[in-house]
C-alpha cells in the first residue's frame, strides 16, 4: 500500500540568499555577529560598539592610535627573516614569508621604534598577530633585544604590544633559543632602573608569553584576550575536558594575580601616559 | 641484554641471544665483534625520527640514574615554599668529585605508578619556582648549579595555567641570567620547549649523542603544519632537533658520546662519560673569577643566536 504513504506535496528548504555585506563599507563582529558600520568601528578604536569586541590590530594600527600624531620612528628595518633550515611542510617557510610580507606589507612579526606618548618619549614593540600568527623566530627576537638595548642606552621607557601563538616553527630550536635572548636581554634593561609596561593582545601564547611579554613591570592586557602558555585546544586534548568558560582570559588572569590590570582599548594611551608620568 | 622495544633494536636482540647461546670461545669473539659493529652501524645511522623514539626509550636513563651514578652524597630539597611540590623536577645538594654543587633537574618515572607520580616528567609552576629557589640558594651560598633536561614540555593543564606556567617559566628564563654562579645544563633525553628552556638557560648546553631537543614536539608539529598526525616522520627531519644539527646551529656546546646502542646499554659508561665532560666544563667555568664575565658571557652565548638577512629595504 505504498501510495497511501505518497507525500502529497513535498517541502522545499530554500536558503536565504546569502548576502555578503560589501567589506569596505559594513564589518561583521567576531563577538556579536552584528554588522557594523566601519567608519563608526574605526572612530572608536576597532572596538564593537554593540558588545565591546576588541577586533585585532595591525602593528601599524596600533601605532596609530598609541602614539602622538607623526612621532614615530621606525628602526631595524634592515633585518629580515631568512629560511636557513630550508624547512619544508606543506609550503616552503620562504614561500610562507613572501606570502605574509605581502599580505600585511610587514617583513616580520614585529614593528620596532621610537615615539612619544603625550609627549613622553618611549621604546615601543607592537607584534603583528596577522604575520604567521605573530609567530616569534630570529627577526622577532632580534629586533626586541636590539630594542631593548637601545631603551637602555638611552635611558628610555619600553613598551611592548604582545601578539603572538608562540615560537616560531620553522626556525626550529633557534626561534626558541629567542626566548632566551630577550628575557636575558630585558633582565639588563630592569637592572639598569629601565621601566618595562609590557601590553598584553588578543592572543598572547607560548613561547612570547613564557618570555618577555610576561617580564614587564607592570603588566596590562586589553579586555577578553587570549594569554596562556598552551594553547586551549593542546589542554583540552591533554586533559580530555572541556575548558570553563573564560578560562585564559585577560580577566582569568587578573583574578588569578599575574597581571596588573585590564584596561579598554579607549582608555589604553591614557593609563599609559599616567604610568609613564609615574615612573619616569 | 636489554629487551627490544624500537623496530631498529629487535635485530641486535636477535645477535645477542645468540651471543649468549655461542659455548665456543673462538666464535663468541667473532660474534660480539660483528655485534658491536651491526651496533656502531644502526646507531651511527639513526633518522631524525629513530633518534627522537631512542631518547624517549622507556628504558633511557634519566635525571635520577645519572644523579645516583654522578654524585656522591645526593641529598634531595623539596618544595617551592609556596604552593606545593612538583615531583617532576627534582632538586638537591651533592658532591660532584670535591666540588659541591646544586643539581635540578626533570625527574621521569621508569613504570607507570612512578610515571603518574612525577607526572612524566612534565612540571606545574611550582617545579620551576623551586627550581628559581635552589638557584637562589646557590647565588647566596656560591655553589654551581648543573640542570638536566629530560621533559616532553611543561604541563598543559588548568591548574598550570592557573598559577601561572608562562609567567613561572619567564621568571627563570630571566632570573637564570643573573646569577653570578656557573651553570651547566645537559640534555639528557627529551629537551622539550619551553618546560625544558625553563630550567635550560646557562653558560654551557651539552647534549648526548642520542637526545634532542626541539620548538615542539614532531607530533605537535605535524598537527600544526601537516594537519596530519602521520607525518611526525617528516616532523622530526625538519626540526633540526638532534644533538648533531644543535652543534651545528651553534646551540649546543658539545655533543657527549654515547655506548653504542645508547646510553641505557652500558649507563656506566654513560655515567662516566658525562662526569668527565662535567668536570672538564665545571673545572673551565670555575676559572673565571670574575662574575661579571661570567654572566656577560653567558648573555652573549645567547645574545649571538639568531639567523636573518641584513639588507637596506629600497621599499
Amino acid at each position: 500500500m505504498n501510495w497511501f504513504r505518497k507525500p502529497k506535496y513535498t517541502t522545499l528548504t530554500v536558503s536565504p540568499p546569502q548576502i555578503k555585506p560589501p567589506s569596505n563599507i559594513w564589518v561583521k563582529c567576531d563577538g556579536c555577529g552584528e554588522l557594523i558600520y566601519k567608519n563608526e568601528l574605526e572612530n572608536n578604536f576597532m572596538v564593537c560598539i554593540k558588545c565591546n569586541f576588541h577586533f585585532r590590530l595591525s602593528a601599524k594600527e596600533r601605532i596609530k592610535i598609541t602614539l602622538d600624531k607623526g612621532s614615530f620612528k621606525e628602526d631595524f628595518t634592515e633585518i629580515h627573516p631568512v629560511d636557513f633550515l630550508g624547512f619544508y611542510d606543506t609550503k616552503g617557510y620562504n614561500e610562507r614569508l613572501i606570502e605574509a610580507s605581502k599580505n600585511t606589507g610587514c617583513s616580520d612579526a614585529i614593528v620596532c621604534g621610537y615615539g612619544k606618548i603625550d609627549k613622553k618619549p618611549v621604546a615601543i614593540g607592537v607584534m603583528d598577530f596577522s604575520f604567521m600568527g605573530g609567530s616569534m623566530g630570529s627577526v622577532v627576537g632580534e629586533k626586541i633585544t636590539l630594542l631593548v638595548e637601545k631603551a637602555t642606552e638611552s635611558k628610555i621607557p619600553l613598551i611592548i604590544f604582545s601578539s603572538s601563538g608562540g615560537a616560531r616553527i620553522q626556525e626550529g630550536m633557534v626561534s626558541l633559543i629567542q626566548m632566551a635572548k630577550t628575557s636575558g636581554a630585558i633582565s639588563y634593561f630592569k637592572k639598569n632602573g629601565g621601566f618595562y609596561l609590557s601590553a598584553l593582545t588578543d592572543p598572547t601564547t607560548g613561547g612570547v608569553a613564557a618570555s618577555f611579554a610576561l617580564l614587564g613591570d607592570i603588566i596590562i592586557a586589553e579586555p577578553k584576550a587570549l594569554i596562556g602558555f598552551a594553547g586551549p585546544r593542546v589542554i583540552e586534548q591533554t586533559i580530555r575536558q572541556h575548558l570553563p568558560s573564560g578560562f585564559q582570559t585577560s580577566e582569568f588572569l587578573l583574578s588569578h594575580g599575574i597581571i596588573d590590570m585590564v584596561v579598554e582599548r579607549k582608555n589604553l594611551k591614557k593609563t599609559i601616559s599616567s604610568l609613564l608620568t609615574f615612573f619616569s | 641484554m636489554v629487551k627490544p622495544i624500537l623496530d631498529f633494536e629487535r635485530h641486535l636482540f636477535e645477535l645477542e641471544k645468540k651471543l649468549e647461546e655461542e659455548k665456543d670461545p673462538k666464535n663468541k669473539k667473532k660474534l660480539k665483534q660483528a655485534l658491536q659493529k651491526e651496533k656502531k652501524k644502526i646507531y651511527s645511522n639513526l633518522s631524525p625520527w629513530n633518534i627522537v623514539q631512542v631518547a624517549r626509550h622507556p628504558k633511557r636513563l634519566s635525571t635520577i640514574d645519572y644523579i645516583e651514578r654522578l654524585f656522591s652524597s645526593f641529598i634531595e630539597l623539596c618544595g617551592d615554599r609556596f604552593f606545593g611540590e612538583d615531583k617532576a623536577i627534582v632538586g638537591g645538594i651533592g658532591w660532584l668529585d670535591g666540588n659541591k654543587v646544586i643539581i635540578i633537574g626533570h625527574r621521569k618515572g621508569k613504570e607507570l605508578k612512578e610515571n603518574l607520580e612525577t607526572n612524566f616528567g612534565m612540571a606545574h609552576p611550582e617545579g620551576y619556582r623551586k627550581a628559581k629557589r635552589l638557584v637562589e640558594l646557590g647565588c647566596k651560598f656560591n655553589k654551581p648549579i648543573i640542570t638536566f633536561i629530560d621533559t616532553s614540555g611543561a604541563y598543559p593543564g588548568i591548574g598550570a595555567e592557573e598559577r601561572g606556567q608562562a609567567i613561572a617559566i619567564a621568571e627563570n628564563l630571566k632570573f637564570f641570567f643573573e646569577a653570578p654562579i656557573p651553570i651547566i645544563s645537559v640534555v639528557v633525553g627529551e629537551g622539550g620547549s619551553g618546560g625544558a628552556l625553563g630550567i635550560g638557560v646557562s653558560d654551557r648546553i651539552l647534549i648526548l649523542e642520542h637526545a634532542i631537543y626541539s620548538v615542539i614536539s614532531p607530533e605537535g608539529c605535524a598537527a600544526i603544519l601537516w594537519k596530519d598526525q602521520t607525518q611526525i616522520e617528516k616532523a622530526a627531519y625538519a626540526l633540526h632537533l638532534t644533538a648533531k644539527d644543535l652543534y651545528k646551529l651553534g646551540i649546543a656546546d658539545s655533543v657527549i658520546k654515547e655506548p653504542p646502542g645508547g646510553c641505557h646499554n652500558e649507563p656506566e659508561k654513560m655515567a662516566k662519560n658525562l662526569k668527565k665532560a662535567l668536570l672538564f666544563h665545571l673545572n673551565e667555568l670555575l676559572l673565571k673569577k670574575d662574575k661579571e664575565t661570567l654572566l656577560k658571557e653567558r648573555f652573549e652565548k645567547y645574545r649571538k643566536i639568531g639567523m636573518y638577512l641584513i639588507q637596506n629595504s629600497s621599499k
